[in-house]
């Protein structure tokens, strides 16, 4: 049995409410808000939160994939995927790929690691979606798209969902693109795009896998399908023959937004979260063709436990002043930084040297008197002894507050810049900056977990390190 | 280590510093110039008989050429020193050991800084790597009011009222400094309703961005009456270096200045100081930030630790208190340029102990202490200095 070990969700903590966005635009808004990643995350770093959020219901010694779908890769040229399983701290054997290019990239992912895993070539893989796209300023996309990722692990024990049938098709349509040059979506005439892209497409690739599997609409307990928006999202649910009251998965528009390649697997999460066993559900996929699974709950979900729900991520939450913060955020406009420091240095060098310390937020744990330190150096900060450590990862531990400053000062896209400095509950000191945090809010002695980011683009690359949040 | 090595060995007889600010009309060399020329006019020393110099500087320039290219000496044994914030103060500590082994009798020593040809409002960044990038000398200092107040159950409010009684001090204090880079009162209340730097630290709570040089005569202590009567002695150093424990120890609390503690102990011990409180008679400590004095306060023994408000209430480091501290207004109201601070504090004392302090000195001081450090809590590098009159 081939299916779904493990699902995990991230949304990021910021929300902007729609009407921000009408009111700085004229127009109207179309109602609730949206999820917006913060200055400091991008696809790379949700993707490494998701994934961090699955494997805490998977066995991450069994991961022999990573695969990472998005169309947002910070990077043009280089792989996102080593990133991430950088920051995961997979063993260097797996085998990492982005997929990308397309809105259907995630469904893709998973059906290679599907085949993978049937073929016996990978005991499991990860495979992420993770999504940060730009609607055009003052366009309707800008009010649709909402930043977010999710996480699955594929394997062939302990599924908790089987995949028990699969349907694929291409079609090549110029509907939504963006060449090597656009920041912002493109798009044809709606109707078009809407009618004989996503409508009959959806429609071929759903009626397809039902007669294949030889199911009707009334057999399936939730029905998860990308829809560019709420409206067409019912409408499909119709033409399906599905009941959009009981059958269908809440496409979170009001909370969350479009997430793009993430959006149909962000809803399975969300569906999983509720599933019981023997539920089927549907699951399909938009973007130059169309993807369908049918999955079909087992026993073992009954005792699956640890990923937080999306309803979990969609709860905690700060919602963002002013669309101008959100302007921010994205670097939309440039943005005045002050006569104070010249922009940060790096060195792709100190980078690769450190990684084991600023990818995957290891410390060192003496071997002569025990304890724990974080940066790891040679010798020991308690005790002196020399050479004698080894590696171990902290980016699962929590943290105390030990203290902390809100400083004006330095720069950042989101000023006041919170430095804190972090007792964790191994026992380490973790100096870091915080971030998703409201300034009242910080209190010496609060809980904070780590959380990858990205810290600044210094040298003409995207430079990652871990900071700390309040717990989410 | 001779605890005796140094005391009253090595002899200050000339002390120069130019204005402290923002001198857009002056280079390096210049201030170099002023400042060394200033010195040896005080002393009676002209630059043919100087022996040996070091110069401090953290940023300016490198190589003892900085010294050299200006006063046009040849051949001349220069060192250039450089040790953060300690800089000039570190200058002079190798200069007296240069005099003090007997090798050189006369040599000069000179601290210099120039930071406003930088275009920046603060310090240049250092790289430095991403696990501590864009933190600020006052976001730094910050961590450790924070964590100074909770430790000792002051109040935040309370808080930033004993820290604006300093900067209201050392602007008064610097009013009465005709070099000072500020010579402006402020209110108690502009200090507390200043505009937010590093919460909880305001503007007022922060020195400023200064250039200047600062130098000094030294010479063995056998030869200095030749010079002058009133010279100035050399009592004792210290010196402790942080492991940069704050942010790895989680043993390391931010409330405390262990290391200053220690460096203050070294000099304590070389100049035969047992009761710091009552012995010396004045201070100039290193507010880079008000709460670096306060916690300095209560590293270098002067208030009992978590007390130093007290003594702030009472005013005991006021220029008519018990025991004045900063009394030419400190890196706060002075300046702080890098590479002269240490001097600049030398300086002081040495004018204080001279008597030639004017309308801010103090009744007969005998005992002065001098500290430069760099760093934050947790990340320290403080420098002693003690000078005293001769008997």
């Amino acid at each position: 049995m081939v299916g779904i070990v493990s699902y995990g969700a991230y949304a990021p903590f910021y929300r902007l409410k729609r009407e921000e966005i009408a009111k700085a635009w004229g127009g109207s808004s179309i109602g609730g808000e949206k999820a917006i990643a913060n200055f400091d995350e991008d696809s790379i770093t949700m993707a490494v939160a998701a994934a961090m959020d699955c494997l805490k219901g998977a066995k991450r010694h069994e991961i022999d994939g990573l695969y990472l779908a998005t169309t947002t890769s910070p990077y043009r040229e280089k792989q996102a995927a080593a990133v991430v399983a950088g920051a995961l701290d997979l063993p260097r054997g797996v085998l990492t790929g982005d997929f990308t290019g397309s809105l259907r990239s995630a469904t893709i992912a998973l059906r290679a690691a599907v085949d993978a895993v049937k073929a016996g070539s990978a005991r499991s893989i990860l495979v992420v979606a993770s999504e940060c796209r730009l609607g055009t300023p003052g366009s309707d996309f800008e009010q649709l798209f909402g930043d977010g990722a999710a996480a699955f692990v594929i394997g062939g024990s302990g599924v908790i969902a089987e995949i028990e049938g699969e349907h694929t098709h291409f079609d090549e349509i110029i509907d939504l693109w963006r060449t090597a040059d656009d920041d912002f979506v493109k798009s044809w005439e709606d109707r078009f795009v809407l009618d004989e892209g996503y409508s009959l497409n959806m429609q071929e690739a759903v009626s397809s896998i039902m007669k294949k599997q030889n199911l009707g609409p009334s057999d399936l307990a939730k029905a998860v399908f990308y829809t560019p928006d709420a409206r067409r999202h019912i409408e499909m649910a119709k033409k399906l023959g599905l009941d959009p009251k009981t059958q269908v998965q809440d496409p979170m528009f009001a909370q969350l937004g479009n997430t793009g390649t993430a959006f149909a697997p962000m809803m399975l999460a969300a569906a999983l979260s509720e599933a019981e066993p023997g539920n089927r559900i549907l699951l399909a996929n938009y973007g130059d063709g169309c993807d369908a699974y049918l999955l079909r709950i087992t026993e073992a979900i009954n005792g699956f436990s640890g990923p937080r729900s999306i309803k979990g991520h969609l709860e905690s939450k700060g919602t963002l002043p002013s669309y101008g913060q959100y302007v921010r955020y994205r670097q939309l406009m440039p943005v005045e930084t002050g006569r104070r420091r010249p922009a940060p240095v790096s060195s792709a060098v100190a980078l690769w040297r450190d990684r084991q310390m600023l990818l995957s937020l290891k410390g060192a744990k003496c071997n002569s008197c025990g304890r724990l330190f974080f940066p790891p150096q040679r010798v020991c900060v308690y005790c002196r002894a020399k050479d004698n450590y080894e590696m171990v990862g902290l980016s699962d531990m929590k943290g105390e507050l030990y203290t902390f400053n809100k400083d004006q000062l330095a720069f950042t896209l989101d000023p006041p810049l919170v430095l804190s400095v972090v007792n964790l509950e191994g026992g380490c000191r973790f100096y870091s900056q915080m971030t998703d945090r409201d300034p009242e809010k910080i209190q010496i002695g609060m809980t904070v977990e780590p959380t990858f980011r990205k810290m600044h683009e210094a040298e003409g690359y995207h430079n990652y390190f871990w900071k700390c949040r309040p717990l989410r | 280590m001779k605890i005796d090595a140094i005391r009253d060995k090595v002899a200050i007889i000339g002390m120069g510093c130019t204005k402290f600010g923002e001198h857009w009309d002056m280079s390096v060399d210049d201030m170099v110039i002023e400042a060394s020329y200033e010195a040896m006019q005080d002393s009676g020393v002209e630059l043919k008989d100087i022996e040996a110099a070091w110069v401090g500087t953290a940023v300016s320039g490198g190589s003892g050429m900085l010294l050299s290219t200006p006063l046009k000496t040849r051949n001349l044994p220069i060192t250039r020193v450089e040790n953060g914030c300690g800089t000039g103060m570190e200058a002079l500590r190798n200069a007296a050991f240069g005099v003090a082994c007997g090798l050189y009798d006369l040599v000069l020593v000179v601290g210099v800084e120039k930071l406003k040809d930088s275009g920046l409002s603060g310090l240049p960044e250092f790289m430095t790597s991403l696990y501590a990038q864009g933190y600020t000398a006052p976001g730094r200092w910050a961590l450790g009011a924070t964590r100074y107040f909770q430790a000792y159950e002051v109040p935040p409010e309370e808080g930033k009222k004993l820290l604006a009684k300093i900067a209201v001090k050392n602007h008064h204090n610097g009013s009465l400094s005709p070099k000072a880079h500020f010579r402006k009162e402020i209110s108690l209340e502009q200090a507390i309703n200043a505009p937010v730097v590093a919460w909880p630290l305001g503007l007022f709570d922060c020195c400023p961005t200064t250039d200047g040089a600062a130098a000094a005569v030294i010479c063995a202590t056998e030869i200095a009456k030749r010079f002058r009567d009133d010279y100035i002695l050399i009592k004792g150093f210290g010196v402790a270096m942080s492991a940069g424990l704050g942010k790895e120890d989680i043993d390391y609390h931010y409330n405390e200045l262990p290391e200053t503690e220690a460096a203050a102990n070294q000099a304590y011990a070389m100049a035969g100081i047992t009761n710091p409180r009552q012995e010396i008679d004045l201070a100039a400590v290193h507010d880079c930030f008000t709460i670096a004095e306060l916690m300095e306060y209560e590293a270098i023994g002067f208030s009992p630790k978590g007390r130093a408000r007290d003594d702030i209430e009472a005013g005991t480091f006021t220029l008519e208190g018990d025991l004045p501290v900063n009394t030419d207004g400190g890196l706060k109201s002075f300046g702080h340029p890098i590479g002269a601070t240490g001097l600049r504090m030398c300086y002081e004392a040495y004018t204080q102990l001279q008597g030639k302090a004017g309308p801010r000195q103090v009744k007969d001081p005998k005992l002065a202490y001098c500290m430069a450090q760099f760093g934050h809590p947790g990340y320290l590098g403080p420098f002693a200095t003690i000078l005293g009159r001769r008997d």
